[in-house]
């Protein structure tokens, strides 16, 4: 309990960045990043649910009977996505088309509920809020980071702007399910590389 | 019939679960390290989820298409899917040892595999009818187990093999992966 809530959030953007260095929720991170305004979109979505849950599982973290703690994070966590679900039909609606199936699959994100479990249930409103918002932006970064990557060499665009000119040819192998694997398989070992130092 | 044949092929291969629409993709890493875990897992995902896919088509059209409330779809799938995990381990446990053993570990794991929730959400959107969507249900699960022991085959060969340190474990995992999601990509355009 001695962290800080500084710590708590520096700790989510590198030590504990998901999904590489924490190895969950590969599910979106491989199906949306085919382009940077989807990755941004689904980083945003998933931090706003993990914040919120945080928070309340962590009020709560006293009244809920440790035997059925697991039904009850779910239900916290679906409530959250629902909210999500239905902002984003009402303001960001192509956005909401292009992640579809996505959004409502942030409830079974194995990032949120280990979370939920790992740490709100054990430790202060403040603490769990940090935690939350760090893990969260670590999210979306890594995200973008994938994104970037797959939508430069495969799209040959930049957040829908066209880098190099009619004569490029688009390496499409990136925005497709193969690519997907590869390149998250090389910037883990990327990881991996810089991270022994 | 002939549109029964293209659905199964669709949805095992055209539109592999794991490797073409991206779902399931935390235990297939997990448990993909060795073959009899694999399998077991594969079994456990085919009975769970022809179970969740007839009972939430079935919440869906009763239930929250009647009264109105397809916006509480996703928290009543999740709570479906929760307590019928919990309800089938806990009849195995009584009337099939056996078979509860094999699965051991695996059952409560399947709540949080997105292929089931996924899966469920897939036949609602495509409005598919009820034979439809427990014939689809069953092809995806198929699909999972069929990739999941293609690549449990394949890892238990990487393990064997001197892979670079950086690229150990999830990483090669992952490559791999790609390869083997490039050869189900051949299926494509196939239905």
């Amino acid at each position: 309990m001695a962290k800080t809530a500084v710590q708590e959030f520096t700790k989510g953007l590198w030590a504990e960045i998901p999904p590489f260095r924490l190895v969950l929720g590969l599910c979106p991170t491989l199906a949306v990043t085919k382009s940077v305004e989807n990755g941004i979109g689904m980083g945003v979505a998933t931090t706003f649910v993990l914040v919120c849950s945080n928070i309340l599982i962590s009020l709560l973290r006293n009244t809920i009977p440790k035997k059925v703690r697991i039904a009850c994070y779910i239900v916290v966590i679906a409530t959250f996505v629902t909210v999500v679900e239905l902002v984003m039909q009402a303001f960001a609606y192509p956005l909401f088309l292009k992640l579809g199936i996505f959004i409502p699959l942030i409830v079974v994100n194995c990032i949120v509920l280990g979370r939920a479990e790992a740490f709100a249930s054990k430790n202060g409103v403040l603490a769990s809020l940090a935690d939350g918002l760090g893990i969260g932006v670590g999210f979306t970064l890594s995200l973008t980071a994938l994104a970037i990557v797959r939508e430069v060499l495969g799209n040959g665009t930049f957040y829908n702007i066209p880098l190099f000119g009619p004569s490029f040819e688009p390496f499409s192998f990136m925005v497709q399910a193969p690519g997907a694997f590869v390149c998250l398989g090389l910037m883990l070992c990327m990881m991996n590389i810089l991270g022994k130092k | 019939m002939t549109d029964y044949i293209l659905l199964i092929v669709s949805c095992i291969f055209v539109n592999n679960i794991l490797l073409m629409q991206y779902l399931g993709n935390c235990p297939f890493l997990g448990v993909s390290k060795r073959m009899e875990t694999a399998v077991g897992m594969g079994m456990a995902v085919v009975f769970v989820l022809v179970m969740a896919g007839a009972i939430t088509w079935i919440v869906n059209t009763c239930l929250l298409k009647t009264f109105g409330l397809e916006y509480l779809r996703t928290l009543s799938f999740i709570l479906v899917i929760a307590s019928l995990v919990q309800f089938v381990e806990m009849f195995l446990r009584k009337s099939i040892p056996a078979l509860y053993s094999g699965l051991g570990i695996f059952l409560p794991l399947i709540t949080t595999n997105c292929a089931v929730l996924g899966v469920c959400l897939i036949n609602i959107m495509e409005e598919y009818g009820f034979t439809q969507a427990l014939v689809a249900s069953f092809s995806y699960a198929v699909g999972f187990g069929l990739a999941l022991v293609l690549f449990a085959g394949v890892r238990e060969r990487i393990i064997l093999a001197r892979v670079p340190k950086p690229l150990q474990d999830t990483s090669i995992g992952l490559v791999t992966a790609g390869m083997l999601s490039l050869a189900f990509f051949a299926f494509k355009g196939m239905v």
